[in-house]
């Protein structure tokens, strides 16, 4: 359908609408964490990506740098360093008219000197007589100051506030509590599926019914096995174990459901071959079974790890808050919280926290949306 | 516990399980070659091998709690002593739970309904433009970031700052700009539901969306030509077609983002954490799990209203699961 038609605009713009209304707040965080610590509290993001006029006073050198030059006194200098792109539109010598002159104009003292500015900020100050001040005189600019981003914020935050450390934290609650349900699972699985024995039907009813079940459910009796467990044995009940095995809990019934329906979508006859080859079910299971399960196993491990990476219920409930296990929303949060006002910490942070699920969806999209279809086709 | 130890302990905890599976396989396999008796033997043997880890993660973390949650909640607050229906009672009478159902219910009147319909509207739209795919990527996007996360975006478009001062917040930016006051809206009560909701329906569309962009490709091309043929405009094709074509997967988009939004914490947590009358079920347990030393009768009450919620979904599943059993 080549066909223009003012109901296939229609919808195209319908859809952009939709896509910058999506857009905008990731966006506009994205900017505030490239942008200056001081300008992120003084004024919105969006300011940052046109070009802004701003109103400065510069003080020129004294009487120390004057050399003589074709019968006057000059002292050449520069008001500003030329890295950020400024440049000056016009300026003053009082306070009073800030935007009396062009550059390229002569402005006249009342002690008769005379200043040329260019717009990087270079100027010339002449005198016919001899310059006595130790201190030179104001200069009021206005200039035009490009957006200017800076990865200054992201260098402070991974180092010096704890986001570093709570990122590699997250990365080990999250790896093993994706990896360990899909080990444990796939063998799960593949007993419903392929092995009979006596209760298979009722452990597969439980699995369907235990999809749904809120992790409310079972927060308050593990805290208190945790709890037991560590007065018993008389360790940290609340460590990195424990949160895996509790992912490892909470996101079972869905691996085992999504890897079981997949299992089942595979030709029985090629289990039957095998057994009649005489290879074990563990034969078949590594030699078939996960070879022609990657693709699933890659669809459930994104799912599996990105509900770990970005969760905070669990991470809050089975950690304890300190250093060296607080996760990163759990990080995120305590910031929200205490360092309200310290944007750049917050938005840098935030953003770092983004960086692996961003990258599992813009390389992995494809198994990613697999994952979520399969899981959802059955409810 | 520094990083060196942390790698250690993390590629232990794995090899544990792969060693345990690889090696009690093994002991089986070299014993049940010989003969077929024990063949059959060795292969019981294996059943209880491949399930019994799985099944006592499950048992732990999932069987036993719903069970010992139930009880807990006919006990005080340190679980010892049986006090009937003494918490139950509380939650009725308690106004901060009343305040908590209520938003719950709102919650999913509209998140789970706006999403949707979004999410259908926007993979309808987009299935119909060359640069479709981008626009559903990006829409999209939201549903890889953490809820605490999208909290943190979200400030930007929320935040406040009195009337004398240049606003940061985008949407006080452009009321201000227009004329009015600027608003400190997570702090209205009532209303902040709904900016807070925003958050959560601009993340769920995404997911809304992908499930029914793989739907719409299962929509025969012949019907969708027929009825153009026919003169149907884009709008009619929608709501004759391609709605009551869906309508299985709307229904079940629509119980996904219900079962996602009745446990929603982290965003409350985050952004209010249950001030200003935005709090809801998950936060109110939250709250009772630590406040005052914790309460788990209090806290079980309240995981057990929200497990009711998730009630006729479940029987809703295991009745289409028995279905398909018999075919």
């Amino acid at each position: 359908m080549k066909k223009f038609s003012i109901s296939s605009l229609l919808s195209q713009l319908l859809l952009l609408f939709f896509v910058i209304i999506w857009i905008i707040p990731t966006f506009g965080l994205f900017i505030s964490s490239l942008r200056d610590k001081d300008l992120l509290a003084i004024s919105g993001w969006w300011t940052s990506l046109t070009t802004t006029e701003v109103n400065e006073i510069y003080r020129m050198s004294g009487m120390e740098s004057q050399i003589e030059e074709d019968g006057y006194f000059k002292i050449k200098g520069k008001l500003f360093e030329d890295n950020s792109g400024k440049k000056i539109e016009s300026f003053g010598i009082t306070s009073k008219k800030i935007n009396e002159f062009n550059i390229g104009d002569i402005a006249i003292f009342k002690d008769e000197s005379e200043v040329l500015l260019d717009e990087d900020g270079n100027y010339e100050w002449r005198s016919r007589t001899e310059f006595k001040k130790k201190k030179g005189k104001r200069l009021f600019t206005t200039s035009l100051s490009p957006p200017a981003f800076t990865f200054e914020n992201y260098r402070e935050v991974l180092f010096k506030e704890g986001i570093g450390r709570a990122f590699v934290n997250t990365m080990a609650v999250a790896l093993p509590s994706t990896l360990i349900p899909l080990i444990i699972c796939s063998f799960f699985a593949y007993s419903l599926t392929w092995m009979k024995f006596y209760g298979r039907d009722t452990l597969l009813a439980i699995i369907i019914a235990s999809l749904v079940v809120p992790l409310q459910m079972s927060l308050i009796p593990i805290l208190t096995i945790y709890n037991d467990f560590g007065a018993l044995f008389g360790v940290a009940a609340k460590s990195y174990p424990g949160v895996w095995m509790a992912h490892t809990g909470f996101g079972l019934a869905s691996t085992t459901f999504l890897l079981r329906n997949f299992l089942k979508s595979l030709p029985n006859e090629m289990m039957e071959a095998a057994k009649v080859d005489g290879a074990s079910h563990y034969d078949i299971f590594l030699r078939i079974i996960i070879p022609l399960s990657i693709p699933a196993f890659a669809s459930i491990f994104i799912l599996q790890f990105l509900w770990c990476w970005n969760d905070l219920l669990v991470g809050l409930v089975f950690l304890d808050q300190v250093p060296s296990e607080i996760i990163l929303t759990a990080k995120l949060k305590e910031l929200l919280g205490s360092r309200g006002e310290n944007w750049e910490i917050l938005t840098t942070g935030a953003f770092v926290s983004m960086t692996v699920p961003l990258f599992i969806f813009f390389a992995l999209q494809r198994y990613f949306i697999r994952g979520l279809v399969a899981g959802s086709v059955k409810g | 516990m520094t990083i060196l130890n942390l790698v250690f302990i993390v590629f232990l905890g794995i090899l544990f399980f792969i060693a345990y599976f690889h090696i009690s396989n093994y002991i089986l396999d070299i014993y049940g070659h010989k003969t077929l008796k024990r063949y059959n033997f060795e292969n019981s043997i294996r059943v209880i091998v491949f399930i019994t880890p799985a099944f006592i993660v499950l048992f732990i973390f999932i069987l036993y709690p719903v069970f010992e949650t139930i009880r807990l909640s006919f006990y005080d607050k340190f679980g010892r002593e049986f006090v009937g229906l003494y918490n139950y009672k509380w939650a009725v009478n308690d106004p901060e739970f009343r305040r908590s159902i209520l938003n719950n219910l709102v919650w999913l009147l509209v998140v789970p309904t706006l999403s949707t319909f979004f999410g259908l509207v926007i993979a309808n739209l987009a299935d119909r433009i060359w640069w479709g795919s981008i626009a559903k990527s990006i829409i999209f996007m939201p549903m890889a970031i953490s809820f605490v996360g999208a909290g943190v975006i979200w400030k930007f478009i929320y935040e406040y700052r009195g009337p004398e001062n240049t606003q940061i917040g985008l949407l006080n930016a452009i009321i201000v700009s227009l004329g009015y006051e600027p608003q400190a809206w997570l702090t209205i009560p009532m209303w902040n539901n709904f900016f807070l909701m925003a958050i959560m329906i601009w993340i769920q569309t995404g997911l809304a969306l992908v499930i029914f962009s793989a739907a719409l490709r299962s929509i025969p091309k012949e019907m969708l030509e027929a009825a153009r043929i026919d003169g149907a405009s884009e709008l009619k094709i929608f709501f004759s077609i391609i709605i009551p074509y869906l309508e299985q997967t709307i229904l079940v988009i629509w119980t996904l983002i219900t079962i996602i939004v009745l446990r929603i914490f982290d965003i409350i947590f985050a952004m209010t954490n249950g001030e200003w009358q935005t709090g809801v079920l998950a936060n109110l347990m939250y709250d009772w799990m630590f406040r005052g030393g914790g309460d788990s009768g209090r806290g079980s009450v309240l995981a057990i209203v929200i497990m009711i919620g998730v009630i006729p979904i479940l029987a809703w599943n295991l009745y289409k699961h028995r279905q398909e059993q018999k075919i």
